[in-house]
C-alpha cells in the first residue's frame, strides 16, 4: 500500500512519577494502541480526559518516545531515531494546538510566529516571505499584508487558531496532529475552522489525526474514528459505520451522553453509565471498562483482557461481547 | 406573578478604554419551578447577568441599574446587609463556573457544605454536618463522604458537592453557571440527570447558563439567547429550537453538529463585537445575512412579541427592513 502515511503499531507510552523517596509509579497513558492513517485521510481519536488521546498524538509526532511499539512514517521506522536524524520528519509532521490563546507568543507578530519554523529549517528571506503570505491566504486571513503586522491580542479566537494552522502549514507537512483544535473556540465558529482544515486537506492531501472529546464534530470531520478508553483503543472503524452501529458499550454510552438540541430532551432522564474513568496508574484488570459496563460477564470481563475482534472490514472492537467465549459463558 | 422579574438590567464595567457594556438592557422573568436557559457565546454577558442577580459584583462596576423583583421584593432597594441576610444563598443561590476547583483543599467537604448553615442559621456544627449528610444523599453522594477532603473526590463528585452547597439553605432559585463545562461527557450526562431530578423533586426554579444550546435543551423550559450584552430572543424552548426567529438564533442552532441527523453544521462568519464599542443599531448586523445596511445599522431594534410569548429583538419583526 503506497498511500499509507503513518502506522502506529502496538504503541505503549508510559510515564513515571516519583512518589516519595524510593517509589516510582507508572502511568500507562497509552497501553497498546494501533492506528494507521492514509494520505488525505482524517482519523478522529475520541476519548474523555485521561484516556490517553493527547499522549497518542504526541507519540505519533515523536514528541514523546514510546516504551514499546513502532512508529512507521512514510515507510520508515522513526521510533528510535535520534533527534538529529529526525529533521526531515519534523518538517513533514506538524501539530495544531488546543488553545490559541496560549500557544501563540504574545510578543511576536503574526509574521514572526509563522516565519519561525522556516528560519529553523534554513529558508532564505525571499522564500520565507512567499510562504508566510501563501499560508495566510490558505487560512483565509485576508489580506495577508494587514495580518502580518498584527499581534495575537488583536485577533479573535478563530483568527488566532487560523494563525496556528498557518504556522503548521508553512513547512508543507504531510501529516498533522490537531489536538482539540476547536474546543476553545465559540460554537458558532467551530465549523468554520473544521471546514477550513478539510479544504486544506483536499488541496494538499495531508493526513490528519483529529484528537477530540466531541464525538459530534468527529462525525462530520473525520473518515475514520478511534474510540479510546483508559489508554486503549476500544473501537475503530469508518466514522459513519461506528456511529450508526456502535459495537463497544462505551461507544454507545458516549453517543447517548451527547444531546442534540431537541425540546423533548428535558422530559427524559438520559441513560448513563455509573462511575468515572479509571486512574491510569492502576487500571482495572481485564477489560478496563468492566466496572462501568452493564453487559459485563462475571469471571471473564473482569479477569481477562478482551481480544480485538473484526466485525466487518475495517471495523474492530475490543469487547468480549463479540466473541464466542462470552456466548459460551453467558 | 413571576418569581423573578428582571427589567432593564444594566451592568457596565469600568476599564481604561471606557465602560464594557456587559449587560445592556436585559429583561426576563422566571416562574416558580421553571428553568430559564441563558445561552450565548463567550463574552456575551451571560455570567454578568448571574452576578447581577445574586449581587456579587467585582469592584470595577461603573453602572449597575435596572429593577430586579424576587417574589415581590425589589432587590435593588435592599441594602447590602439585608441582601446578604435575607436573599443571597437563603433564597437565591448559585453554582459558579469551575466552582468544583475552588473548594478549600484543607477543609473536609462536609464542613464546607455545612458552613452556610452555621453562619446563616446558627446551627451547631454537629447538626449542620448531619444536614450536610442529608444533602449529600440528595445529590447522589454517599453520606459518609462528608469526611473526605476535595482531593479524595473525582471531578463529578466535587461538582455534586458544589451543588449540595447551593442547596444547603433550601433556596427557591439556583443559578447554575456552566455547571458541566469542565466535566467529561459521560459525567456531564450524570450531572444533568441529577439537576433534572432536583428540579422535579424540589420544584426548584433555575437559571441555567451555558454556551451549548443542545445542553440547554436537556433541562430548560424557556431560553433567552444572548448576544453582545443583550437578549435577542426569548421564548419557550419549543419556540426557540423549532421556530427560531432571530437570525443569530437560527445560525447558532445551525452551527450545532447533530449526532442524530445529517444536517451539515454551518458557521457564523466574523466574531462577536467588542463590548466597549459595540456596533450601532442592531449589534448583530455586521454578521447578519439579512442586514439591510440602513435601519439595522442605524437604529437599535426593540424587543417585540411575535405570536404571543415569543420575543425577538430584530427589525425583521418590527416594521421590517428598509
Amino acid at each position: 500500500m503506497t498511500d499509507l502515511l503513518l502506522e502506529l503499531q502496538e504503541i505503549k507510552t508510559y510515564f513515571y512519577v516519583r512518589k516519595g523517596l524510593f517509589k516510582t509509579m507508572t502511568i500507562k497513558a497509552v497501553d497498546g494502541a494501533s492506528i494507521s492513517i492514509k494520505k488525505g485521510e482524517t482519523v478522529a481519536v475520541v476519548g474523555e480526559s485521561g484516556s490517553g488521546k493527547t499522549t497518542l498524538g504526541k507519540t505519533a509526532l515523536k514528541l514523546v518516545t514510546p516504551i514499546s511499539g513502532k512508529i512507521i512514517f512514510e515507510g520508515k521506522d522513526v521510533t528510535n531515531l535520534h533527534e538529529k536524524d529526525l529533521k526531515w520528519f519534523r518538517r513533514k509532521a506538524q501539530m495544531i494546538f488546543q488553545d490559541p490563546f496560549t500557544s501563540l507568543n504574545p510578543y511576536m507578530t503574526v509574521r514572526q510566529i509563522i516565519e519561525e519554523p522556516l528560519i529553523i529549517h534554513g529558508f532564505d528571506e525571499k522564500e520565507r516571505e512567499e510562504r508566510v503570505f501563501k499560508a495566510l491566504e490558505d487560512v483565509r486571513l485576508h489580506p495577508p499584508q494587514d495580518f502580518v503586522k498584527k499581534y495575537p491580542h488583536m485577533l479573535s479566537g478563530g483568527q488566532r487558531q487560523r494563525v496556528g494552522i498557518a504556522r503548521c502549514l508553512v513547512l508543507e507537512p504531510t501529516f498533522i496532529v490537531a489536538d482539540e483544535p476547536v474546543s476553545m473556540i465559540d460554537a458558532s465558529s467551530r465549523a468554520e475552522i473544521l471546514f477550513l482544515m478539510r479544504s486544506l486537506q483536499k488541496k494538499y492531501g495531508m493526513g490528519i489525526m483529529y484528537i477530540t472529546h466531541d464525538i459530534a464534530t468527529a462525525k462530520f470531520f473525520s473518515d475514520k474514528i478511534a474510540i479510546m478508553y483508559a489508554g486503549k483503543i476500544v473501537e475503530i472503524g469508518e466514522t459513519q459505520k461506528v456511529l450508526k452501529n456502535p459495537l463497544h458499550p462505551y461507544t454507545a454510552t458516549l453517543i447517548e451522553a451527547v444531546p442534540d438540541p431537541d425540546p423533548k430532551n428535558r422530559f427524559n432522564i438520559r441513560k448513563v453509565v455509573p462511575g468515572e474513568p479509571p486512574n491510569p496508574i492502576n487500571p482495572p484488570p481485564g477489560c478496563r471498562f468492566h466496572p462501568r459496563c452493564e453487559f459485563k460477564v462475571q469471571g471473564l470481563c473482569d479477569v481477562e483482557e478482551p481480544p480485538e475482534v473484526a466485525f466487518e472490514k475495517g471495523h474492530f472492537v475490543k469487547c468480549w461481547l463479540h466473541t464466542e467465549k462470552a456466548r459460551k459463558s453467558a | 406573578m413571576a418569581l423573578l422579574e428582571v427589567r432593564g438590567l444594566k451592568l457596565y464595567y469600568k476599564t481604561v478604554r471606557g465602560p464594557i457594556k456587559a449587560v445592556d438592557d436585559v429583561d426576563f422573568s422566571v416562574e416558580k419551578g421553571e428553568t430559564l436557559g441563558l445561552v450565548g457565546e463567550s463574552g456575551c454577558g451571560k455570567s454578568s447577568v448571574a452576578i447581577s442577580i445574586i449581587r456579587l459584583l467585582p469592584r470595577n462596576v461603573e453602572v449597575y441599574e435596572g429593577r430586579i423583583f424576587f417574589d415581590g421584593i425589589d432587590l435593588m432597594q435592599l441594602s447590602e446587609e439585608d441582601f446578604r441576610r435575607k436573599i443571597r444563598w437563603k433564597r437565591i443561590s448559585m453554582v459558579f463556573q469551575g466552582a468544583m476547583n475552588s473548594l478549600n483543599p484543607v477543609l473536609k467537604v462536609g464542613f464546607q457544605v455545612a458552613e452556610p448553615l452555621v453562619v446563616h442559621q446558627n446551627m451547631d456544627k454537629e447538626e449542620a454536618v448531619r444536614r450536610a449528610k442529608e444533602l449529600f444523599k440528595l445529590v447522589g453522594l454517599p453520606p459518609d463522604f462528608v469526611e473526605r477532603y476535595p482531593h479524595e473526590l473525582s471531578g463529578g463528585m466535587k461538582q455534586r458537592v458544589v451543588i449540595a452547597m447551593a442547596l444547603a439553605l433550601n433556596p427557591e432559585m439556583v443559578i447554575l453557571d456552566e455547571p458541566t463545562s469542565a466535566l467529561d461527557v459521560s459525567i456531564q450526562a450524570q450531572i444533568m440527570n441529577l439537576l433534572k431530578s432536583l428540579k422535579r423533586e424540589l420544584g426548584l426554579s433555575m437559571i441555567f447558563i451555558t454556551h451549548d444550546i443542545a445542553l440547554a435543551s436537556d433541562i430548560c423550559d424557556k431560553i433567552g439567547v444572548m448576544y453582545a450584552g443583550q437578549i435577542v430572543e426569548l421564548s419557550s424552548i419549543e419556540n426557540v429550537l423549532l421556530s427560531p426567529k432571530h437570525p443569530y438564533t437560527q445560525k447558532l442552532i445551525a452551527s450545532v453538529p447533530l449526532l442524530r441527523g445529517d444536517r451539515v453544521p454551518e458557521f457564523i462568519p466574523g466574531a462577536p463585537p467588542d463590548l466597549v464599542d459595540p456596533p450601532p443599531g442592531c449589534r448583530f448586523h455586521p454578521r447578519c445575512p439579512h442586514s439591510d445596511g440602513m435601519r439595522c445599522v442605524k437604529d437599535v431594534p426593540p424587543m417585540v412579541g411575535v405570536e404571543g410569548d415569543h420575543f425577538v429583538r430584530c427589525w425583521l419583526y418590527s416594521g421590517g427592513l428598509k
